[in-house]
């Protein structure tokens, strides 16, 4: 059964519509990848997905069950976690309180310090532990914001641009993470402009433009998809 | 109905005169994004200085006008934007609102030392000689109908300031972006001055319209401006005409409750508190946004360790019995709330420093402790001591409830409001019952306070009430330190640095800052009964909103992030009252001194505690300088309780030693005994150390 499944959902700024009758599902065990150009749309669905923000049409499922009414807190209780496109770390708090506090909210509280220690070594951010967060760079920090959201020990992990400020090799490491997450059946949605990245290790992409799902299938397939070239490249 | 108009005149002249002032508020918040605590204050400043040049000095009420509204009030203004503003533009919402509270004290005080409080200074209303006018049965006073004519001709000056010169684009343009509108050429900082002068212009033309409708007293002046607050939140602190309406309905509201009101002894306070409570409520049912983004500087919040921590209790508690064993006569009288203000100063480190909540009500829950401790523990009973910690805590968990759709200027507003609500009508009622329970306050009054009795000790005296107000902030510190290194403290940081990654990991917002708040009005509650035990009567106006500005302001400069804020804003805050008697005008001083250090905030934006740990860093390191320093205070003492020295020329001494080794721990810290040894005869003219290798592999990876 599909971890996560967004059925028609609508969200207007004003009189624009910033997401119009989405809908896109994502699986266990399985990287889905949501890619656009900018504004597309990517974040206000995660915003809406994680409930932070309230659709004006539409259903959020989680693992079957209708949570479009339910809260952020809510949702992270049924096995949701996220990071944030811009950053939204405890920036007074070590790397370690970080993970902490989210260790200590999630269903593994009761060990939350061996999760924590456990997420540092798996994610190398043991240099950076005991540094408060405001000082990290920005691409340490978004590591960060995957370890403290894989402190809760998701189901379901939205992860907004985390590779953004990462070097070739740092990727590589993180695209290897990616798929062991998913291994231990997790399902990840990962919203990524490095198109090497979405394209080595998505099951699935979904492709978002102004508001719409213009196109979902195996990269291989997206990747073709001339709807998608004329979204990234203009019109020709 | 004749009755009714006559209210609504009333009303409506009262109502001119909020437009004015609410006016110049939301006109300064628009184009600064200041919001001016000190608005109200500084009309008051103008009324006075009216007074002064019209009444006190006799000269013409045309020159008086003039030189107040066009030479003081500008000038006023100028001050704010320059000296007080631009040192602290780069720093957060909370400093700038710091700033402004600072101001709103310091005024206060200003006035008091300028103008004796116990003298009356009627102040006559403009065309008192003239005949009111008859309008059918409506009678209009010259005065009412020229409060009426100047709202009218500020609202058409505003809007042909704002729509048709250039300063009132600038001014709208700042609004939306500042660094844009510089960029287009616009000039920021003009538009700030003339908004800050305006601004203050119109405060001065409401202070002195109001002025002789009520007595010239410094605080009742300036707390009227929680009317025009009230008036500047309908309109959301953006819209002047919803602001003008707010005007009308609080005027009309507060003539028609003088009028139609009934008499009995619960409803007088009511109608003092109205606009406190409205402004309570405009602040609930208007959703608000804060004018610029989210601040992203917070204060520090350093980890104690433990050991650090008991340390610091065991000092505190030294620190209460060297007191409790120097001090004599009056000065133990006048020195005996700094250990008990210092509980509730400490209130703030929670609430304020970790959990990002800016609460001006801190003072009314130690009134709350202070009453309930008053009634319960009149025997000395501990268990009315626990009480008074849990009624403290629940009246803080009430004010969270609704404070939870507040942050930032909008929640120090609300709970300002509240404290002006609590000491205005709640605390002034006589006793009451509810569900068979008779609640009691200050009876309309003062109360007798006791000392608590303990291990078969009756502690009424000073000395051992200061001895028990140690050991009690010795373990309010440690609890805050164990907080801090704890679950929820680390929560309450997670809460405020970023309310959406703690909602999305499951976190609840409304428990937290729900317990939050109980938690800081349970250590207030605390601090306000051993206040109270200090003080031995209290009355309802030692914990009024006035009375706890200083201690907010002291607490912020101290650093809200520390533990050990609570010694330092007690004794900063209660430590100069030793100067209290020496001479007339140092009361004056004194109290005008938390709003002269707040002032100075930029100078040491993250606390006076960290400045003050960093100076002192080397003594505590040095293994010859501390024990030297400890063995020259244990001797300055001895001679003290022998008699020998007295207290001036023990706290002299005392200065001297501390600083003078001070000195010597730094110097001895900057020239190591051991020369500078070249790296290459490492381990020929110096043994080989263990870390050398590491030092060695480092330089080399960096070279």
């Amino acid at each position: 059964m599909a971890s996560l499944e967004v059925e028609g959902v609508t969200v207007a700024y004003g009189g624009n519509l910033a997401l119009d009758g989405v809908g896109i599902t994502a699986e266990r065990g399985r990287v889905t990848g949501l890619i656009g150009p900018n504004g597309a749309g990517k974040s206000t669905l995660f915003d809406v997905v994680s409930g932070l923000r309230r659709p004006s049409a539409g259903r959020v499922l989680m693992d079957g069950r209708d949570v479009t009414r339910k809260g952020p807190a809510r949702r992270a209780r049924h096995g949701l976690a996220r990071t944030f496109q811009r950053l939204e770390l405890f920036g007074r708090l070590s790397v370690r309180d970080n993970l902490l506090v989210a260790a200590e909210l999630g269903p593994g509280r009761r060990h939350a310090a061996r999760l924590v220690e456990e997420i540092i070594d798996r994610i190398g951010l043991a240099e950076v532990a005991d540094v408060l967060a405001d000082a990290l760079p920005t691409g340490v920090a978004r590591l960060v914001e995957v370890g403290r959201a894989l402190a809760v020990r998701p189901t379901l992990l939205l992860l907004d641009e985390p590779a953004a400020g990462q070097d070739a090799g740092e990727t590589e490491r993180f695209a290897a993470l990616l798929r062991s997450l998913a291994g231990d059946g997790t399902a990840v949605v990962l919203v990524e402009h490095d198109m090497g990245l979405v394209m080595s290790v998505c099951d699935e992409v979904h492709v978002l433009d102004l508001g719409k799902v213009i196109a979902a299938g195996p990269p291989e397939a997206v990747r073709r998809d001339e709807a998608v070239l004329a979204a990234y490249l203009g019109e020709s | 109905m004749d009755q009714f108009l006559a209210f609504t005149i009333v009303g409506l002249s009262t109502a001119a005169i909020y437009a004015v002032i609410g006016s110049g508020l939301v006109l300064t918040y628009v184009t600064t994004g200041v919001f001016n605590f000190a608005h109200g204050a500084a009309g008051m400043l103008a009324a006075f200085a009216y007074w002064q040049l019209s009444d006190g000095w006799g000269w013409p009420v045309p020159v008086a006008l003039a030189v107040v509204l066009l030479v003081l009030a500008p000038a006023l203004g100028l001050f704010i934007e320059r000296v007080l503003l631009r040192p602290v533009q780069h720093l957060g919402e909370a400093e700038r609102m710091v700033m402004m509270v600072a101001l709103l004290s310091g005024l206060i005080a200003a006035a008091r030392w300028i103008w004796d409080p116990n003298v009356a200074r009627p102040l006559p209303t403009f065309f008192a000689d003239r005949t009111p006018i008859h309008w059918g049965s409506v009678t209009i006073t010259w005065h009412q109908a020229l409060t009426m004519a100047v709202a009218v001709a500020v609202a058409a000056g505003l809007w042909a300031l704002l729509n048709r010169t250039r300063t009132g684009a600038e001014m709208r343009a700042t609004v939306d972006d500042r660094a844009l509108a510089g960029l287009t050429g616009a000039d920021p900082v003009r538009a700030n001055r003339v908004a800050w002068v305006l601004g203050t212009q119109l405060a001065a033309v409401g202070g002195i319209l109001i002025a002789p409708a009520v007595a010239l007293d410094a605080q009742q002046l300036s707390l009227l401006i929680v009317s025009a607050y009230t008036a500047a939140i309908f309109g959301r602190l953006r819209s002047l005409p919803l602001t003008f309406l707010g005007a009308v309905v609080v005027g009309c509201m507060e003539s028609y409750l003088t009028g139609y009101l009934p008499q009995n002894d619960y409803l007088p306070g009511l109608r003092l508190a109205a606009p406190a409570l409205l402004l309570f409520l405009a602040l609930l049912l208007f959703p608000h946004r804060r004018l610029r983004g989210r601040d992203r500087r917070l204060a520090p919040v350093p980890l104690p360790s433990m050991r650090g921590a008991l340390v610091f209790a065991g000092t505190v508690v030294v620190f209460g019995v060297v007191l409790a064993t120097v001090l004599q006569g009056t000065d133990l009288i006048t020195l005996g709330p700094l250990l008990p203000l210092g509980v509730v100063a400490l209130s703030y480190v929670p609430l304020t420093g970790y959990a990002g909540q800016i609460s001006l009500c801190q003072l009314s829950m130690a009134g709350i402790g202070a009453v309930v401790w008053a009634h319960l523990g009149a025997h000395g009973q501990p268990w009315a001591l626990v009480v008074a910690v849990l009624v403290a805590a629940v009246a803080g968990a009430l004010i969270a409830l609704p404070a939870l759709r507040l942050s930032g200027v909008y929640l120090a507003l609300g709970t300002a409001a509240f404290t002006v609500v609590l000491d205005r009508w709640i605390f002034t009622l006589p006793s009451f019952h509810v569900l068979g329970v008779r609640i009691a306050l200050f009876e309309q009054g003062s109360l007798e306070v006791h000392g608590p009795s303990m291990l078969g000790l009756r502690l009424d005296g000073e000395r051992g009430l200061m001895v028990f107000s140690a050991v009690c902030l010795a373990l309010v510190s440690l609890g805050v330190a164990a907080l801090r290194r704890g679950r929820f403290g680390r929560r309450l940081i997670a809460l405020r640095d970023s309310e959406a990654a703690y909602a999305t990991l499951g976190g609840n917002l409304l428990v937290a800052r729900v317990a939050v708040f109980a938690l800081a009005a349970g250590i207030a509650g605390l601090g306000g009964a051993l206040y109270g035990m200090q003080m031995r009567t209290i009355t309802a106006d030692q914990f009024n909103l006035v009375a706890g500005l200083p201690i907010f302001l002291i607490a912020v400069i101290g650093g809200l992030g520390y533990v050990g804020n609570g010694l330092f804003a007690g004794t900063a805050f209660v430590g100069p009252n030793i100067l209290l008697d020496l001479a007339s005008w140092t009361p004056n001083l004194v109290a005008i001194a938390p709003a002269l250090a707040g002032m100075g905030l930029a100078g040491s934006p993250d606390g006076i505690v960290t400045r003050f740990r960093r100076e002192w860093d080397p003594v505590a390191r040095d293994r010859v300088v501390l024990p030297a320093l400890l063995g020259a205070l244990a001797l300055a003492w001895l001679l003290r309780i022998l008699d020998a020295v007295n207290g001036w020329v023990l706290l002299a001494g005392v200065l001297v030693v501390a600083f003078a080794l001070r000195e010597y721990a730094a110097a001895r810290l900057r020239s190591p005994a051991e020369p500078e040894v070249p790296v290459e005869w490492w381990g020929v003219r110096r043994p080989w150390r263990a870390e050398d290798g590491e030092v060695l592999a480092r330089g080399i990876a960096r070279g």
